[in-house]
């Protein structure tokens, strides 16, 4: 995780990383380091005259779960989807891997995606839409690949029901199989919490946990700050299309923490986008 | 990791067709709503003509074109609705197919819809308007496969353009149909002239211009599509 935000410094140094930490994990890279998990250097994307994203930097290293913090409309989403080659930016350039998702279907094939919407077909079985998509990744043996993917996400009982027959939890866990039965090393996820019960939940978060130990990168969005320390390795808050904060979660008091994002968020919601009193790196 | 290969433009293709075949199969909503049509558009074009003015055999070709063009938007409508509706298209956007391999998928999907459709509309035609069978009717469903190529070639574009539009139902149709009409010149003349017995190589350069039109649509769609995709 790059939190120096200053690229042109990480640029000129051949460091690995800097001696003294005056900045929490102020991490430079060689040209020889292997390329980031994922690169957002200096992205903006506007919609019409609204700009959701705005000059974000943002460098997650393999391994990293970086959890994205934010009130309604900061840009989180819109970020996410920049990452996921799903929209362009309007300024700026944003790599997975090194790469453009865009353009380089490889890359893709390590790249998974869950929505806040299931991204599933309702007529199809649980076990189809799984199938479908090991199929897509090239999964060999994808119909052994689906229902281990659904075990796993404690839905195997139900893997011949159509999706539209399930509650909004279960699709929830069909949607997390889908997203994971190719055994990404890059997940991106936008609410995966929504809608999951106990069960779900916890089905989630040891997947999320197995990945990582796995050396899986994540991007966590997610309005539940309690949700996301305890899967994040790192912590950024976003508000009004900015990154206003960066924390090591090792670093933080999650109670703080919390209380200090609250403030952030009411700041920014009296003030309109921005925080009227940004709060200072607390690490 | 599990080493992964996946598909060719091709292969990816004939997935996401099965696919949405798959889901047609299962909820036939677009297909018995594209059947009822031709089937109700048939007997009312046989009821509303003056049968003493123009005779039933004379009035099929012409039928036959109008019920094709208004069931192909009705199964193209579907098309990339059932992507819209839980954002199915970003899963295919974020796996490794290509995006033309996706446009192929859709309009596989799409013309073995159509040519479903057809396959009951075919004999229905020839029964409520006297048309002859065998050589004459063969020749003819040859013609509108042709054509039904064409207008999935255009229509699966203009579906994907459509449908992340407030009115989709409408744009559809209004961007389509345009295209639409040298098919449906080409092919309403060629099938006119083979009903009425004339020689084949009579309706030749009308199946080289739909020929033509097939194979300039496929390619320049394909090659468009990717851009459709982008908000």
């Amino acid at each position: 995780m790059d939190w120096s935000g200053n690229r042109g410094a990480r640029q000129r140094n051949s460091m690995k990383r800097t001696g003294p930490r005056t900045e929490p994990n102020a991490y430079l890279w060689t040209m020889s380091s292997p390329p980031p998990a994922v690169e957002v250097s200096g992205a903006s994307r506007s919609f019409g005259r609204r700009r959701a994203v705005d000059s974000v930097d943002l460098t997650v290293r393999s391994g990293d779960c970086v959890a994205l913090f934010g009130p309604n409309g900061a840009g989180k989403t819109t970020l996410l989807r920049l990452i996921a080659g799903l929209i362009k930016p309007t300024k700026g350039t944003v790599r997975v891997g090194g790469h453009s998702l865009r353009d380089d279907a490889a890359m893709r094939a390590r790249v998974g995606l869950i929505s806040h919407q299931s991204m599933l077909y309702g007529a199809l079985t649980a076990r189809e839409n799984v199938e479908f998509a090991a199929k897509l990744y090239g999964v060999p043996r994808p119909r052994e690949a689906a229902l281990r993917a659904l075990e796993r996400m404690q839905i195997a009982e139900r893997a011949g029901a159509p999706v539209k027959s399930l509650s909004r939890g279960l699709q929830q866990r069909v949607s997390i199989a889908r997203a994971v039965v190719h055994e990404p090393s890059v997940v991106l996820l936008d609410e995966p919490y929504t809608g999951l019960d106990t069960i779900g939940g916890g089905a989630l978060t040891d997947m999320l946990m197995l990945l990582r130990s796995e050396g899986a990168s994540l991007v966590l969005v997610t309005h539940n700050v309690d949700e996301g320390l305890a899967v994040a390795s790192h912590a950024v808050v976003m508000i009004g299309g900015r990154i206003e904060r960066r924390d090591d979660v090792a670093d933080l008091d999650p109670r703080a923490y919390l209380a200090d994002y609250r403030a952030l968020a009411s700041n920014a919601d009296r003030s309109g986008r921005r925080p009227a009193n940004p709060v200072s790196v607390s690490a | 990791m599990n080493e992964l290969r996946p598909p060719g433009t091709l292969g990816a293709a004939l997935l996401v067709a099965r696919k949405d075949l798959a889901i047609e199969f299962r909820t036939r909503t677009a297909f018995l709503s594209a059947l009822v049509f031709a089937v109700l558009a048939l007997c009312i074009f046989y009821f509303a003509w003056d049968g003493s003015i123009v005779s039933p055999t004379e009035l099929a070709p012409g039928v036959l074109w109008v019920v094709l063009a208004f069931s192909a938007l009705l199964g193209l409508q579907r098309s990339f609705g059932i992507e819209e509706h839980d954002r199915g298209i970003d899963a295919l956007l974020v796996s490794p197919v290509s995006r033309e391999s996706i446009y192929v998928g859709k309009a596989i999907g799409n013309f073995v819809f159509l040519c479903a459709i057809q396959v009951v509309t075919m004999p229905a035609l020839a029964l409520f308007y006297n048309v002859r069978g065998g050589r004459p009717l063969l020749l003819v469903a040859g013609i509108v496969l042709l054509a039904v190529l064409g207008i999935v070639a255009v229509g699966t574009l203009f579906s994907a353009m459509a449908v992340n539009t407030r009115m989709a139902e409408l744009l559809l149709p209004m961007l389509s149909l345009p295209f639409f009409v040298p098919v449906l010149m080409s092919g309403a003349q060629a099938a006119t002239r083979v009903l009425q017995g004339r020689p084949v190589a009579e309706v030749a350069p009308l199946l080289k211009l739909l020929v033509a039109f097939d194979i300039v649509f496929l390619f320049a769609c394909t090659v468009a599509f990717p851009y459709t995709l982008d908000e």
